[in-house]
């Protein structure tokens, strides 16, 4: 089959384009709320409020006995949130630093959760593959009208984003600047939670539980490597999001037993290593390569300046300096073979005799050149 | 009690006091959500060494596993060190990678053997008692007791011989790398060790209540003691409460053992917060209490010490209009007064407050 021809296939049908589309729909709201969370140094608390969001599910099923979608979510939103105001009163009201009260709750809230879990399990209509897709996800499983939540939901989040977007702007750069503006930054915090327990809530159908945690995280982490402005940086989250989401899910249905939520985890976890090695600026092999290229034209600089200081000493621009000479006047570690390689290439050095080098008309304007503006700088 | 429940409580024990010690250590150096990841990331390992080995018992199954712990530890130490994403976002990245793939490996090529996510991700305390040690024909009791015992018996061992090391290395890092000792190796040393208890106990309680275990004895103790060796004994107690409250709150509830453990210890330390002699929220909320009579106290003595027997006392010691130059509450301000009644520092004399000789010297004590 030709390329085309298996997208096409895929989005007749019902159970994929449920997927890709939740995929898309989530991938870009946690990229989007990643970034901000990212930058509020809170990329763990994803973890929690996914944990923690277990009991909720649990008692929604317990006490309405409906597995319906919007029901359950309504009950993990509900416990995540109200397990993140606990982990920060804990860490404002005593000694309890974050991480601890992050792992605290993380999982007390998961141990209750399964001990309700057991509950259920024990009843007579426990059709538990309705709450065991909350702990690894079951993208499969996901209905169009899952589907259309997830929309509302996300864009109902992504609207407060932009509504608020000049208020969090300075809230997350500097928060005693915001607030000495009279921004009320108690009530910002805790809306950006909040936004950030119902983004999991969104995502635990289609990738679970343990792995909502990274759907935060690595969008966020891979976009801050290309940009340093937020607009750009919160765009660019969302759309690595929703590449991971889309490319992961399209992945495991072509591929025969590929889980889809670890996949996309993995899409997104490459993305991550992918800048984190080549981001213009940031990207550890960018910086590399640009720290040899400058190393390369300071050699190339003080190889010149040499020759000419030799030069003037013999007053004679076109002298003919012996290899020896030139390696003994030159400063260690300067690649003495590939800088005068280069200076050739470059034509500013030829090599009249064998084993003698002289500088050229060229490179003895370069060279004061690069003197004039060296001294201009001291 | 029968003996199989009294099995099932021991293995709890020595697996709370297992993970509560190098818990301690996590709580204080402030990577508690290291064993969240590294309880994660194990799964790899053990998933790698069961493809090699087949078999779910085979000691290289823990060696992988740890192994695959330390190495989260260093991946996260790399990214972070390359300071292009904070240490939470590390942590964050590393282990649902590492984890994704081992569901991965195991969906694609474990399809029809026993090894699944839910046993590795829940465990089952109660299944414990069931894989027994034998030797020469003698049962011995459960294996699982052995593990965790062996487990245990290392921790403390490596918590006794480096103490003082860790100690240090723990409150103040600069001064062990100046004495000599390098934090990097007391970093990996504690971070195996996390590994490796976090791979003996996931059998029995699973990845996810490894982290309560870890961590939640030792963040209630940490509001209960300044001290590190009360700590770490505070916290093996309350995970040995824990660990028996839970396995009675399970039997009663007939519900999951790890789950309630995980509950219990969360009511436990619930109580310490609130409660805690000193650093309860309830005994901070008494001492700023105090504090805030104490001080309005001075304020009303001190104002009337400078204001009484003088021209202007038939205002500003009034007990009518005294709120209004101390801009305070009146009601507020006559239950100050009543207090300083009480004690016996003032008196009324034709409705104009006048400090008592005790008033004298109690307010003298205080301004000195």
């Amino acid at each position: 089959m030709e390329g085309l021809d298996i997208l096409i296939h895929l989005f007749r049908d019902y159970t994929l384009r449920n997927v890709l589309l939740g995929a898309l729909i989530l991938g870009g709201i946690s990229g989007v709320l990643g970034a901000l969370a990212l930058l509020r140094r809170q990329s763990l608390l994803g973890d929690t409020i996914s944990h923690a969001a277990l009991p909720g599910i649990a008692l929604a099923f317990l006490f309405s006995g409906s597995k319906s979608s919007l029901i359950l979510l309504t009950g993990a939103a509900l416990s995540g949130w109200l397990a993140t105001l606990f982990m920060l009163q804990v860490v404002r009201s005593s000694r309890i630093k974050d991480d601890t009260a992050l792992g605290l709750v993380l999982s007390v809230f998961f141990g209750f959760g399964l001990v309700l879990l057991t509950f259920i399990q024990k009843r007579p209509d426990a059709a538990q593959a309705g709450l065991d897709k909350f702990l690894f996800g079951q993208a499969a499983t996901l209905m169009a009208e899952d589907v259309r939540i997830m929309a509302i939901l996300s864009g109902l989040v992504f609207a407060v984003v932009l509504l608020l977007w000049k208020e969090f702007k300075v809230f997350l750069f500097d928060t005693g600047f915001a607030e000495s503006l009279g921004f009320p930054t108690r009530r910002l915090d805790v809306l950006l939670l909040s936004m950030l327990v119902i983004t999991i809530v969104i995502g635990l159908q289609t990738v679970g539980v343990v792995l909502m945690s990274a759907m935060v995280v690595a969008p966020a982490a891979a976009a801050r490597q290309w940009t340093h402005r937020l607009e750009r940086m919160v765009l660019l989250s969302g759309a690595f999001g929703m590449i991971a989401g889309v490319v992961g899910s399209l992945a495991s249905s072509v591929v025969p037993r590929l889980p889809t939520g670890p996949t996309i985890v993995v899409v997104a976890t490459i993305l991550v290593l992918f800048s984190l090695l080549f981001a213009p600026a940031r990207g550890i092999l960018w910086n590399w390569f640009m720290q040899k290229r400058n190393q390369k034209e300071i050699h190339v600089q003080i190889a010149l300046l040499t020759l000419l200081e030799l030069a003037e000493h013999h007053h004679d621009f076109r002298h003919q300096h012996s290899l020896q000479v030139i390696q003994a006047a030159l400063p260690r570690n300067t690649h003495l073979k590939r800088t005068l390689q280069e200076l050739r290439e470059r034509g500013w050095v030829d090599e009249p005799r064998k084993g003698y080098l002289s500088l050229t008309p060229a490179g003895v304007e370069a060279a004061r050149k690069f003197r004039q503006s060296r001294e201009g700088k001291a | 009690m029968n003996i199989l429940q009294l099995e099932i409580q021991l293995v709890a024990v020595v697996v709370a006091i297992a993970c509560a010690l190098p818990g301690t250590f996590l709580v204080l150096r402030k990577m508690a959500m290291m064993s969240d990841a590294i309880s994660h990331s194990i799964l790899f390992g053990i998933v790698v060494a069961f493809f090699y080995t087949h078999d779910l018992s085979s000691p290289l199954l823990v060696l992988a596993a740890t192994a695959t712990g330390l190495l989260t530890a260093l991946f996260v130490e790399l990214l972070y060190k390359s300071r292009r994403v904070g240490e939470d976002a590390a942590i964050g990245l590393v282990f649902p990678f590492l984890f994704s793939i081992g569901v991965i490996l195991i969906s694609r090529y474990a399809g029809n053997i026993h090894l699944d996510t839910d046993a590795v991700l829940l465990g089952e305390i109660a299944f414990t008692p069931f894989e027994r040690l034998t030797i020469g024909g003698l049962d011995w009791g459960p294996k699982a007791l052995y593990v965790m015992g062996g487990i245990l018996l290392l921790n403390i061992l490596f918590i006794g011989a480096l103490y003082k090391e860790l100690k240090l290395a723990t409150f103040d890092p600069a001064l062990a790398a100046a004495l000599g000792f390098s934090p990097a190796w007391i970093h990996y040393l504690l971070m195996g060790l996390v590994s490796l208890t976090a791979v003996g106990a996931f059998d029995a309680v699973g990845s996810i209540l490894v982290v309560a275990l870890m961590i939640g004895p030792p963040a209630a103790a940490y509001l209960l003691t300044d001290r590190l060796s009360h700590m770490l004994l505070l916290s093996a107690g309350i995970g040995v409460l824990g660990s028996i409250g839970g396995y009675w709150l399970a039997h009663v509830l007939n519900a999951s053992i790890a789950g309630s453990m995980a509950t219990i210890i969360g009511i436990v330390f619930v109580l310490v917060y609130l409660l805690a002699p000193e650093r309860g929220v309830l005994a901070l909320y008494r001492r700023r209490q105090q504090q805030r009579l104490e001080t309005a106290v001075t304020m009303l003595l001190v104002h009337i010490r400078s204001h009484q027997h003088r021209t202007e006392a038939e205002d500003e010691c009034h007990i009518d209009h005294l709120y209004s130059h101390l801009k305070w509450d009146p009601q507020y301000t006559r239950r100050i007064i009543q207090h300083c009644q009480k004690e016996g520092w003032l008196y009324l004399k034709d409705d104009l407050l006048y400090l008592t000789e005790k008033g004298k010297a109690h307010i003298q004590q205080v301004a000195e």
